[in-house]
């Protein structure tokens, strides 16, 4: 683990320093190959505003290349069938980049098919990859903690009743990162903003997403952002009940005309277009990539009407600070519990492995993990 | 047989002559029809996607290449297949009773769950086959108790067996997340909450020569032994006696309420055991993953099998070959995940539609009785 925790730290900064590839000896295949053809499963719709909508956009992109062929998969269950339907674009499509954008894909379906198909190179969209898996396969991973923050500064500037609400679906690790960074980012430009979450329980649960949009707003909250599947419900009761909210995964700007701040946003088409282009030209993909705004892999939704000019403003200014490597996790924190998390003048670099591995809120949200 | 004014010699006689195309004419009645209702489903769609603006030719033309058309669609045809065959055997059973089981998705849950639940205290010193078979018991079992509560409860309590049992599948999903995101939560993988890993040293293997692991045989094998029980011994018989007339079954003293709930402990067994080998042969641990819809499309094979366990075996393929050929269909034509939905939901219809006409259409009816 601990090796794995350095060299993606490395990498992550050669990366950034545009020196992600390593070497350009050993890829006989794709340099000779006439066309590249980029296979991409999706575990939901592609239109679903939100996890997957962002990945599409990016194979939309990714379509414009010239040379590149591009087949897509919707609703993919995480189960044999994503191995079966990637098995089937390289059999039949002639698919020699796999791009696997679901979770669940990774453990066992991914690892299987690459070590079985050795001359295809596949991705996965989280930070899973480890030394010990098949060279062929890897991760790349936007780390949208950092858009969230933005989201925050935004948010803590647009609240009258400092009553931030977070929609979740599970407790998991980047979701608690993502809402103690929305914490982070709201406390730096308003230090008496609190954020509420309720989590659903399923990545995809409408209903529920409603029924806790709606207990938030009663609550009092007056800002709403969320981190689910498709955010579509969450942004639509905010903006039905008069309030303003912050989008996540894809822009969800054309659902709320009147409340939408800005939005939390991956930008796939930097990574696809990344390897793409890094296949055409014969160099290794990197077997583990990821990133923030520094190396453009996320990026903040444009602002819509319920964004204030000092919202505007304070969001941009973060903005630049993060992508020169400003901390966004500054002591003194406590866990929600009071336990010290960072004593005053201590700081986590925006990378830092142990942030991935979060399983604690921090003081100044309120809503139980279990 | 109607040729009541013959000497009995001569009746006997012309009986056995007509015996046998009576025989071939009554049992075409079977194929016949179903054939029909696939070719009218078949126009039927094929309007559809001419009114899409797509080739209906196209379609099935791909149909064919990915479910069936190469080695590999086949073997992705059969893995398709294989749970399915289990979950049909689950709606089968009960309905020779004349009871309609469609939670047979919760069986398959809870039982590998339950596989994957008990392998937990086991996994670092029982054997593989040890610890596969108190795995597949454990899963027979928590499927079996659990449908056949639902068998108990038609019986005892009079609760509708139909939505007993979907309502009881919610349950079951719950009960297994209840566990999965706490007590029993592998905590080496802390962003898709899931069972400890029983390990891949443990994990069924496939069939030499294919991808196709060993469940599908086991269901084959299954799928003969359910025909015998049910057409060739006592219990069979007494069980589509109460299926016909349940209250000429009690008036003939036939235990009727043992009956439904053996029955429906067997179905649930069956689906346990689906439920068994993803665990097993797939996923290797149990997560949300296990709620991937097989059980109710289970009720569509058995419902197209006209609930005979000998022909749940080619239905199951048929439509497990359908499933297989929907990735394809998506990139080549880009059609809807959905459009197989629409096929796989106009088959029904139409299987359903055409059970009327059975004994109804006099070409298929002795001269006597047409």
């Amino acid at each position: 683990m601990s090796k794995f925790k350095l060299s993606r730290r490395t990498i992550l900064k050669s990366s950034a320093a545009g020196l992600a590839a390593l070497s350009s000896a050993g890829l006989p295949r794709f340099a000779q190959a006439a066309g590249l053809t980029v296979g991409i499963v999706y575990v939901g719709p592609r239109d679903d505003f939100g996890w997957n909508q962002a990945h599409a956009v990016a194979a939309a992109a990714l379509k414009d290349v010239p040379g590149v062929t591009v087949v897509e998969e919707e609703n993919v269950p995480e189960t044999i069938a994503v191995e079966k339907s990637m098995e089937s674009m390289i059999n039949l499509d002639g698919a020699n980049l796999i791009f696997a954008t679901s979770f669940g894909y990774y453990k066992p379906f991914v690892l299987d098919l690459a070590a079985k198909y050795p001359d295809v190179q596949f991705r996965h969209a989280a930070p899973l990859w480890t030394e010990a898996d098949p060279k062929n396969a890897g991760s790349y991973f936007g780390y949208l903690d950092q858009a969230h923050y933005i989201d925050g500064i935004a948010a803590g500037l647009s609240t009258t009743t400092n009553k931030l609400g977070f929609v979740a679906a599970k407790p998991i690790g980047t979701v608690l990162r993502n809402i103690n960074s929305f914490l982070l980012g709201a406390r730096k430009v308003n230090p008496d903003a609190t954020v509420q979450v309720i989590f659903t329980g399923e990545w995809s649960m409408p209903v529920r997403e409603a029924e806790a949009a709606n207990a938030l707003v009663d609550a009092g909250c007056d800002v709403l952002t969320c981190h689910v599947d498709g955010p579509k419900v969450v942004i639509e009761t905010a903006e039905s009940r008069g309030i303003k909210c912050c989008g996540h995964n894809a822009s969800q700007a054309p659902l709320a005309p009147n409340g939408f701040i800005t939005g939390a946003e991956y930008k796939w088409e930097t990574i696809y277009k990344m390897f793409a282009t890094d296949l055409a030209e014969g160099e290794a993909l990197p077997n583990f990539t990821g990133g923030g705004f520094d190396v453009d892999f996320v990026r903040s939704t444009p602002y819509g009407a319920g964004a204030t000019e000092a919202a505007i403003a304070a969001a941009d200014a973060a903005r630049e600070e993060v992508k020169a490597g400003q901390p966004i996790f500054v002591g003194p924190i406590n866990k929600q519990d009071g336990t010290p998390l960072l004593a005053a003048g201590e700081s986590l670099d925006n990378y830092e492995p142990a942030l991935d591995q979060t399983d604690y809120l921090i003081e100044g949200v309120s809503g139980s993990i279990t | 047989m109607a040729d009541t004014t013959e000497t009995p010699g001569f009746a006997v006689e012309t009986s056995m002559a007509s015996d046998l195309p009576e025989r071939f004419r009554r049992s075409a009645e079977f194929v016949v029809i179903p054939l029909l209702a696939l070719i009218v489903s078949g126009i039927l769609f094929s309007v559809f996607l001419a009114l899409l603006g797509k080739s209906p030719v196209g379609f099935f033309a791909l149909v064919w290449k990915g479910g069936f058309g190469t080695s590999f669609s086949w073997q992705n045809t059969l893995v398709r297949a294989a749970p399915l065959v289990f979950t049909a055997l689950c709606v089968a059973i009960p309905a020779r009773l004349g009871l309609v089981i469609i939670g047979g998705e919760g069986a398959l849950v809870l039982g590998g769950f339950a596989a994957a639940a008990i392998a937990i205290p086991m996994i670092d010193w029982a054997p593989t086959f040890l610890l596969l078979g108190v795995m597949a018991i454990a899963g027979m079992l928590a499927g079996g108790i659990w449908i056949g509560c639902v068998g108990a409860l038609r019986h005892y309590r009079g609760v509708n067996e139909t939505i007993a049992s979907l309502l009881m599948f919610y349950i079951a999903v719950s009960i297994l997340n209840f566990f999965v995101e706490g007590a029993l939560r592998d905590p080496s993988d802390p962003n898709k909450p899931s069972t400890r890993p029983i390990g891949s040293d443990n994990m069924i293997g496939v069939i030499p020569g294919t991808d196709v692991h060993w469940g599908l045989l086991v269901g084959v094998l299954l799928c003969g032994l359910l025909y015998l029980l049910m057409n060739r011994t006592t219990f069979g018989f007494a069980a589509q006696v109460a299926g016909g007339n349940l209250r000429a079954a009690q008036s003939q003293g036939l235990p009727v309420g043992k009956l439904m709930v053996v029955s429906c402990a067997i179905a649930g067994a069956c689906a346990g055991l689906a439920g068994f080998f993803e665990v097993a042969a797939i996923h290797g641990k149990a997560n949300a993953s296990l709620v991937a819809g097989y059980g109710f499309t289970g009720i569509l094979v058995s419902f197209l099998a006209r609930h005979n366990p000998l022909v749940i075996i080619p239905v199951a393929i048929f439509l497990g070959g359908i499933a297989a050929s929907g990735g394809l269909v998506q990139r080549r034509m880009d059609l809807p995940d959905a459009t197989v939905l629409v096929l796989q939901g106009l088959l029904f219809v139409v299987i359903l539609v055409s059970e009327t006409f059975y004994g109804r259409l006099s070409i298929f009816q002795s001269k006597g009785e047409a």
